[in-house]
């Protein structure tokens, strides 16, 4: 199945759930709807024809200050899915606002999800509704901010934090 | 026959005497000595089994992404090589691949070779350190001393290329640094001669010995539907028997073109990932020798019509304007440059003025190649990709090593991503580790070879 097939297939299969597809590069992407993305990622796993076992990535990008997207929900949370038996790949982006970061989690459907979301709540403070354990995966517990947004400043200082005496 | 004596035992004398089973919790690590990395596993105890483990990764507080978004996009090939500390060069090759996936762009045939070359002796590399160091956990330091004595021959040859031997950058944005340099493939076989003898010693001493093996088998051990559940690739998967590589799933650079062989296990412990590396050395050397017999553009034998002055010579003939037939003298170049003349940059970078700098003969040599190579180096110039994002995997010598780059269309990369094939494997160590004795934590750890700089975002 190629990469324009497995989009078609999930645009046929969550009718109004799939906000928009493209293929750039050679890389095939589907942007999905926030309330869909667990339903979305367990159709990809089970349906024998897309056949995604592996979640080969999950990460978020911080679209503050990109150009042109200034209006638009603040960040995307990324998924690179790869399958075993097709031997194809896609990707598929949520997009989600900054006063309520919240996405629902992958934990059930692959356990490396676990850490995953953990490192992107640390990073970008974006949370996992029903993640067993959300903490800093990274940083220290008390670490001020989410050091990979964008309005998080490259040399600011945070003080440090010793043992206890 | 001696007398029986008798003694009253106290309450908390012994283990476990009076009071049932204690459960002891015993953190390995931070920084333990046979750590390679900051690493914290708080395990809980029942005697001498891990009855449950919390696996902590430290923060190197390098900030790899983030220094990434701050620079022009081939100010990230350092970041890059200090990913991974025993084979950069592939972190390297990665990188620049996916902002050339980005670009658009196709390297040079000889280009492709060379990067093939260079990530096959990287991978080796990786293997010698992380088989001789689980090795040397085990007690067998011999080991530890031979593999690192084959290391040394083949940090020779990345030397030799690169100029140094860690911190190599030696990819670029459509390119490479420079080409291989003279009498490069005689050296690479008599390397890999010394290689091949080192593995068959080691084989001789590990693969049959007895104490290894009943360490080793048996331990470890992850299941296959757990290991593709948690999304690990490279030798642990292939310790399963699920032959997936990214080179011959999705072959980049010249993988299509030489013959291999996956080696795969079946039980997926310690002992079949231990196997599968050793044999993935053997493969690897394989496909250099393969890629060296087919490198296009044959050895760097080029004769030079003039003789090749030094490069201030060239710039004061400029400058007085006695620019007639300069473009068509050869320049000499410091040693770590070698490899960037006219004839030998043609054939390792691309023929895009938007990508990579000009030979050195044009930048000294003519006002558009001046003007190029400024437009390149410029602040708010260089290399400026499309708007977009793309994700570039290669076979990692732990697994998938893929990076994910967001572009704005300026000279600085919007977002860098890499995938690490060790974080994975981390994720799921707690289930390597549980049930399991606790003299075995330390080698299960040593099998996932698991490497901080690239847990580091």
């Amino acid at each position: 199945m190629d990469g324009q097939a497995i989009l078609a297939r999930l645009v046929e299969c969550f009718p109004g759930r799939i906000l928009e597809t493209h293929a750039f590069r050679g890389d095939h992407t589907a942007v999905v709807d926030l309330s869909a993305i667990a339903e979305v990622l367990r159709f990809c796993r089970d349906d024998p024809a897309l056949g995604f076992e592996v979640l080969m990535d999950l990460t978020a990008v911080d679209y503050l200050k990109y150009p042109g997207r200034e209006d638009g929900p603040r960040f995307e949370v990324v998924y690179h899915l790869y399958s075993l038996t097709h031997n194809h790949r896609l990707r598929l982006k949520v997009r989600v606002e900054e006063e309520d970061a919240v996405v629902s989690t992958a934990v059930p459907l692959w356990p490396v999800a676990d850490w995953f979301e953990r490192e992107v709540w640390d990073m970008f403070g974006i949370r996992f509704a029903g993640h067993p354990d959300l903490r800093r995966l990274l940083m220290y517990e008390e670490f001020q901010g989410h050091p990979l947004r964008k309005d998080y400043p490259v040399n600011k200082r945070q003080p440090l934090i010793g043992p206890k005496v | 026959m001696a007398e029986r004596t008798t003694r009253e035992i106290f309450l908390g004398e012994g283990s476990g005497t009076g009071s049932g089973s204690q459960h002891l919790y015993v953190n390995v690590g931070p920084q333990h000595p046979a750590m390679h990395g900051i690493i914290r596993i708080m395990a809980e105890l029942d005697g001498e089994t891990v009855v449950k483990a919390d696996v902590e990764i430290g923060y190197l507080h390098r900030a790899f992404e983030k220094e990434c978004e701050e620079g022009p996009y081939n100010n990230a090939i350092p970041y890059t090589d200090r990913l991974n500390y025993v084979s950069p060069l592939i972190n390297n090759f990665g990188y620049a691949s996916c902002v050339e996936k980005l670009l658009g762009i196709d390297i040079t045939e000889r280009c492709k070779y060379i990067r093939t070359i260079m990530s096959e002796i990287s991978r080796i590399c990786d293997h010698l350190t992380c088989v001789g160091a689980s090795a040397m956990e085990l007690g067998a330091f011999t080991v530890f001393l031979y593999m690192i004595k084959a290391r040394e021959f083949l940090w020779e040859l990345v030397e030799d290329v690169t100029g140094a031997r860690l911190t190599i950058s030696y990819a670029r944005v459509g390119g490479v640094k420079a080409d291989l340099p003279e009498g490069f493939a005689l050296k690479v076989r008599k390397a890999f001669k010394e290689t091949r003898q080192v593995l068959e010693e080691v084989h001789k001493l590990l693969t049959g010995n007895r104490i290894f093996i009943d360490r080793m088998v048996g331990v470890g051990v992850l299941s296959r539907e757990e290991t593709i559940a948690y999304s690990i690739t490279g030798p642990l998967l292939r310790a399963t028997g699920v032959a997936y590589d990214v080179r011959r799933a999705q072959p980049y650079y010249a993988y299509d073109r030489v013959e291999f062989e996956i080696p795969t296990g079946q039980s997926g412990d310690n002992y079949d990932r231990y196997l599968v590396r050793m044999a993935e050395m053997e493969q690897s050397m394989r496909i250099v020798e393969q890629a060296l017999d087919q490198l296009p553009g044959g050895p760097i034998n080029v004769d030079f019509a003039g003789k090749p002055i030094d490069p201030a010579l060239y710039v004061d003939r400029g400058k007085l304007g006695k620019t007639e037939g300069l473009l068509l003298l050869p320049i000499t170049l410091s040693p770590n440059l070698q490899g960037l003349e006219k004839p030998a940059h043609r054939e390792v970078n691309v023929a895009d003025k938007r990508v990579v700098l000009p030979p050195k003969e044009e930048t000294y040599g003519s006002i558009e190649g001046l003007m190029n190579h400024f437009m390149l180096v410029m602040d708010g110039y260089g290399i400026r990709p499309p708007q977009g994002d793309a994700y570039f995997p290669v076979e990692g010598a732990n697994g998938e090593l893929g990076f994910y780059v967001v572009s704005d269309g300026s000279d600085r990369p919007y977002r860098v991503r890499c995938r690490p094939p060790c974080f994975p494997p981390l994720a799921a160590l707690h289930r390597m580790i549980e049930g399991g004795m606790v003299a075995d934590v330390v080698p299960t750890f040593g099998s996932v070879n698991m490497i901080g700089g690239e847990l580091d975002r």
